[in-house]
């Protein structure tokens, strides 16, 4: 299983996680773990999601969060782990 | 686990540092596309580019996306066309005519430059490679996305002198055939020694015929992330700095090596090699000048550039090699004029001029890049300035190139605007003693002594 990275940054707000979360159970994204932190007065959360059981392909989830993200004032990105594994470990 | 700490450097150093894999460039061998036939020749020329590289761009696409880096361009080298053409062109017009196949096919895929247009011609010229190096002006002016370059020196032969003499006339003409767009032809056009085989930047690239039929290499990118990464040990000793440009060096060569696997798997193509370049943009923060700034000249081209240069161009070599499995192509730091701010900064305020330039191509990747001189620089002075640079390439066993735009009409100091990557220059002056009498002479520089090896 490829896991996929889901990364939320901006203005901290009420419900910013219950929308994410609500979206990524609508379309069957199984989340794994979650990390939250405070980077310079900045809302930071990390997510750790399996995909495999939903119908969208990754493009088309990386987009519409995208969308999600644009409507709810933050940056939201959905990447597959292996990039930050690459970089970061031998 | 991965930790949200690793995940938002990565992020940063793409949102904010302007971090990217510069290019994919898929490599494809001509050679069994030679007829003696000329239109048999082009047909067969533009349905294997066509075939072959059908899904390169969408594929790029698609794992950008993936992964969330930038893939800013896709592109195709060819085998040199001198050698895939001899048989079939009879004048220089029909290289020419090979040229707008190439240009056709490069559309069809929707890659932005195909490389490869080019003759290797390094201990001497066949009529073909000569063909071809005369048909240079009429090929780029009549093409938009056909990259050239000619290879006329090597440590292991010396340097091709007729060539240096023919090409310093072939740039010139170059200039003039693109005069309505400030002689972009020639920005597209490098003169090189010691060519490898395998680079995927432009305007460089060729397929080499030592390669196998088709491949893909990758070029990585990221000046900005280097200066960025520097600007935490600002301060501290050249130990301290050069353990962060290969740490820095490192990361961002691992996701090269990443999308070049994954682009090879998806693609159905062997992996070639990942190209660890440090290739500066025009945009703000993603330049080489910044860099050596950095480490703590204050312009690039003052006294101290030359040594910065050297060490950042051996440790970006020491990081990545680590990260790749297989390195390759021209892997250093570019500094290429018109594509860096800092360079173009550094030009504008006196700091840079291309004596100083020249010594630095000694320690760096490439050679004298993209820089803009006066319209009436003469034929043998360009020659000249192509020999030295060839000469350095040879007698140091590396790659060295020319990529210098006489721009027709506009004399030094004036600005001249290239668009998009290839950015904007001020016209440096050149020295105006003449080197034609040194140029006239013909025939070949031999190879140094330490080229005898066996």
């Amino acid at each position: 299983m490829k896991k996929t990275i889901i990364t939320v940054v901006g203005n901290d707000t009420v419900g910013i996680i219950a929308k994410v979360c609500t979206y990524l159970a609508d379309n069957n994204v199984n989340i794994l773990d979650i990390s939250q932190t405070i980077v310079q007065g900045y809302f930071n959360m990390m997510m750790v999601a399996d995909t495999s059981a939903s119908d969208k392909d990754h493009g088309t989830l990386a987009k519409e969060l995208q969308e999600l993200g644009d409507r709810i004032g933050v940056v939201i990105h959905c990447q597959h782990e292996d990039i930050f594994n690459r970089m970061h470990r031998i | 686990m991965i930790n949200i700490f690793e995940v938002n450097e990565t992020n940063k150093m793409i949102e904010q540092e302007n971090l990217d894999v510069r290019t994919i460039t898929m490599g494809i061998s001509l050679l069994d596309c030679i007829d003696s036939d000329l239109d048999v020749l082009n047909d067969r020329i533009y349905r294997k580019i066509t075939e072959k590289a059908r899904d390169l761009v969408e594929t790029g696409e698609k794992i950008s996306m993936e992964y969330g880096i930038p893939i800013v361009n896709k592109r195709i080298s060819v085998t040199p066309i001198a050698l895939v053409g001899g048989a079939a062109c009879k004048s220089s017009h029909d290289f020419a005519s090979i040229a707008r196949t190439l240009d056709r096919a490069a559309k069809e895929v929707g890659v932005n430059f195909i490389g490869g247009f080019s003759a290797l011609v390094a201990k001497g010229m066949t009529p073909a490679d000569e063909m071809l190096i005369r048909s240079i002006p009429e090929a780029l002016s009549g093409t938009e996305r056909v990259c050239s370059s000619v290879n006329l020196g090597s440590t292991k032969t010396g340097i091709d002198m007729d060539a240096v003499k023919l090409m310093g006339e072939i740039i010139l003409e170059t200039a003039k055939a693109t005069r309505d767009q400030d002689s972009l032809g020639c920005a597209k056009l490098v003169v090189f020694c010691n060519a490898p085989d395998d680079n995927p930047f432009m305007a460089g690239a060729f397929h080499g015929v030592t390669e196998g039929d088709c491949v893909i290499n990758v070029g990585v990118s990221g000046p900005g992330v280097v200066k960025h990464a520097l600007e935490s040990v600002r301060g501290a000793d050249f130990e301290t700095l050069c353990e962060m440009i290969k740490r820095t060096a490192f990361k961002v060569t691992r996701v090269g090596q990443l999308v070049a696997q994954e682009a090879s798997k998806r693609l159905h193509v062997p992996f070639g090699i990942v190209d660890l370049s440090l290739a500066p943009t025009p945009a703000v923060g993603d330049s080489v000048a910044e860099i050596l700034q950095e480490i703590g000249v204050e312009r690039a081209g003052a006294p101290g550039t030359t040594a910065a240069l050297a060490l950042l161009n051996d440790q970006v070599k020491k990081g990545g090699v680590m990260a790749s499995t297989a390195v390759g192509g021209l892997s250093g730091a570019f500094i290429p004029v018109s594509e860096d701010q800092g360079m173009i900064d550094a030009v504008k305020d006196g700091a840079l001029t291309i004596e100083k330039l020249e010594a630095m191509t000694c320690v760096c990747s490439v050679g004298l890049d993209m820089i803009a001189i006066p319209g009436d620089t003469p034929a043998a002075t360009i020659s000249g300035i192509i020999a030295d640079e060839a000469a350095i390439g040879m007698v140091n066993q590396k790659t060295t190139a020319v990529r210098v735009i006489p721009v027709i009409g506009k004399g030094v100091g004036e600005m001249v605007e290239f668009g998009g990557l290839l950015g904007y220059a001020p016209i440096m002056p050149v020295n105006r003693f003449s080197c034609e009498a040194f140029v006239e002479r013909g025939g070949r520089i031999p190879a140094p002594i330490h080229s005898f090896k066996n």
